[in-house]
């Protein structure tokens, strides 16, 4: 492997190398081997309690019900935000102040407090202000705190991939006539759109971990919260855990997967002028204020 | 107007938060800078491990690894950080644990992609003019690596703010478990949102800008 920070190693550091190798995997192994002797002294190891993972059961009653909640808050977080995060996005671009300002302000106002506070505002809004059944309020509290929340996030990753564009497009869109709006829709959206799909993608592994939020502190049937009905009756608390961390990964896994698999393609393909957005742009983007979804 | 807030600490659970926020950042400054290390050292093993521990800990969202640390570590395994009988001061202590591991995961991540901005011909030039390993490192690539660092860090900073509400679902008397108690005895619901939201606004907003005007001010012009 080459690297900016060190040279093709000698044979003193490829000496220095392998000791290194030896006395980390012995450091790693003892660590290994003490997670799985505390697993065996509190009897987490025993067989009955991973048992219940191998029956139908205890995936059809418990975790897959509760995986589909997990997506269908995920999904419709996702679809509703999209379309009001390329809205605000489009409208802080504006050439007009009086709609550019309100568009900034509210999408830093949503972007720099905590998911779970909207969250939780939305559901006390849904107790006082509307006859929503207490079955599916949970629902509504999540998507709309999570539709908000990432509504803001989507607009910066709009406005990041209309901005990545050349300004060439834009001049030349409105030199052979077209109008502001025909510019917007005809030239920029189509080409950042493909720029910008790989950190839509990324956004929604943040959203799919935010919803376990809902499960514990509204009490939202998802995965998470489907886990403690499951520990509940097989009282298994730690195999539980390790089974749902371990569905959340591969989940999250495989969105993150699709999403450098199409900034791979897209950067081969070049059906856009720009660059690609990646994962990276999600995290931060070069606009001020308070940004920063992890 | 405001007599509402009567009776409750608002300002004492913002406190919490800045303290959470305060300590995870430390901690996560430090392991992720050690993950970091690893993830770009010569030796495949390390560099095995930093990727592994990266991308299982940033695949599982941060209320399971925090309910986790109180219902399995605490509860299971004894570890209760050396506060058995302070239960709100365990819950702070496992809170600052998770969410230091969590975090490193980004820190790790933000450090490896500043490393990553530096272009290679920068250390070749400066083998090229017979510098040391030592000087190639602390003269020329670390230097540049670490103003290109600091957007990503500050991000990952606010992002920490805002994730230790997440500490409310183990109890920990920070802003977004006060809010939930207000808000659930309290009418003013707008207003008591209101005040939680500018809080907040108050604790993120200077941080992005403060940090936004460094990273630019530092930046290498390439």
């Amino acid at each position: 492997m080459t690297s900016v920070l060190y040279d093709a190693p000698g044979p003193r550091a490829k000496q220095r190398n392998v000791i290194l190798t030896v006395v980390f995997f012995v450091l790693l192994a003892l660590f290994l081997w003490w997670i799985w002797r505390a697993m065996d002294d509190k009897a987490q190891l025993n067989w009955a309690l991973w048992e219940p993972f191998t029956t139908s059961q205890a995936w059809t009653t418990y975790l897959l019900p509760g995986l589909a909640n997990t997506l269908k808050a995920a999904a419709l977080a996702m679809v509703i935000a999209l379309p009001l995060g390329a809205a605000l996005g489009i409208a802080r671009m504006s050439d007009h102040r009086w709609v550019r300002v309100p568009a900034a302000v509210v999408v830093e106002f949503f972007r720099s407090i905590p998911v779970l506070l909207l969250m939780l505002f939305a559901n006390q809004f849904y107790v006082s202000s509307t006859d929503i059944s207490s079955d599916s309020r949970p629902l509504y509290a999540v998507v709309t705190g999570l539709v908000l929340y990432n509504a803001s996030v989507l607009a910066e990753i709009v406005r990041a991939g209309i901005l990545s564009l050349p300004r060439g497009q834009q001049e030349a869109a409105l030199a052979i006539g077209l109008r502001k709006g025909q510019t917007m829709t005809n030239i920029l959206l189509p080409q950042a759109v493909t720029a910008m799909l790989p950190a839509i993608v990324s956004q929604l592994v943040v959203i799919v971990k935010d919803t376990a939020l809902g499960g514990v502190m509204l009490n939202f049937t998802e995965l998470l919260n489907a886990r403690s009905t499951l520990a509940a009756n097989y009282a298994n608390v730690v195999p539980s855990f390790i089974v749902v961390a371990a569905v959340f990964i591969v989940l999250n896994f495989l969105i993150t997967s699709f999403a450098s698999w199409l900034e791979g393609r897209l950067r081969r393909g070049k059906k856009s002028t720009g660059v690609v957005l990646g994962a990276a742009t999600v995290a931060g983007t070069e606009a001020t204020g308070a940004g920063g979804t992890i | 107007m405001f007599d509402f807030l009567d009776g409750y600490d608002v300002l004492g659970a913002f406190w919490m938060t800045v303290k959470l926020t305060a300590f995870s950042a430390l901690g996560s400054l430090v392991w992720g800078t050690l993950l970091a290390a690893m993830r770009v050292s010569p030796v495949p093993l390390m560099r095995g491990f930093g990727t592994a521990y990266v991308n299982i800990v940033r695949n599982i969202p941060l209320t399971v690894i925090i309910v986790f640390s109180s219902l399995g570590l605490a509860d299971i395994f004894g570890v209760t950080m050396g506060a058995s009988d302070d239960f709100p001061l365990q819950g702070f202590r496992l809170a600052v644990l998770s969410l230091t591991a969590y975090t490193a995961a980004f820190v790790c991540e933000a450090l490896r992609s500043g490393i990553n901005t530096v272009p290679p011909g920068q250390a070749e030039a400066a083998r090229a003019i017979g510098l040391s390993f030592r000087q190639v490192l602390g003269l020329v690539v670390l230097p540049q690596a670490f103003r290109s660092v600091i957007g990503p860090l500050a991000n990952v900073l606010i992002a920490l703010t805002k994730n230790t509400t997440v500490a409310a679902a183990i109890g920990v008397a920070e802003a977004a478990s006060l809010m939930k108690k207000m808000i659930e005895n309290e009418a003013q619901l707008v207003l008591i949102g209101v005040v939680f939201a500018f809080g907040f606004v108050v604790l993120t907003l200077p941080t992005g800008l403060a940090f936004g005007w460094l990273s630019k001010r530092l930046a290498v012009k390439r």
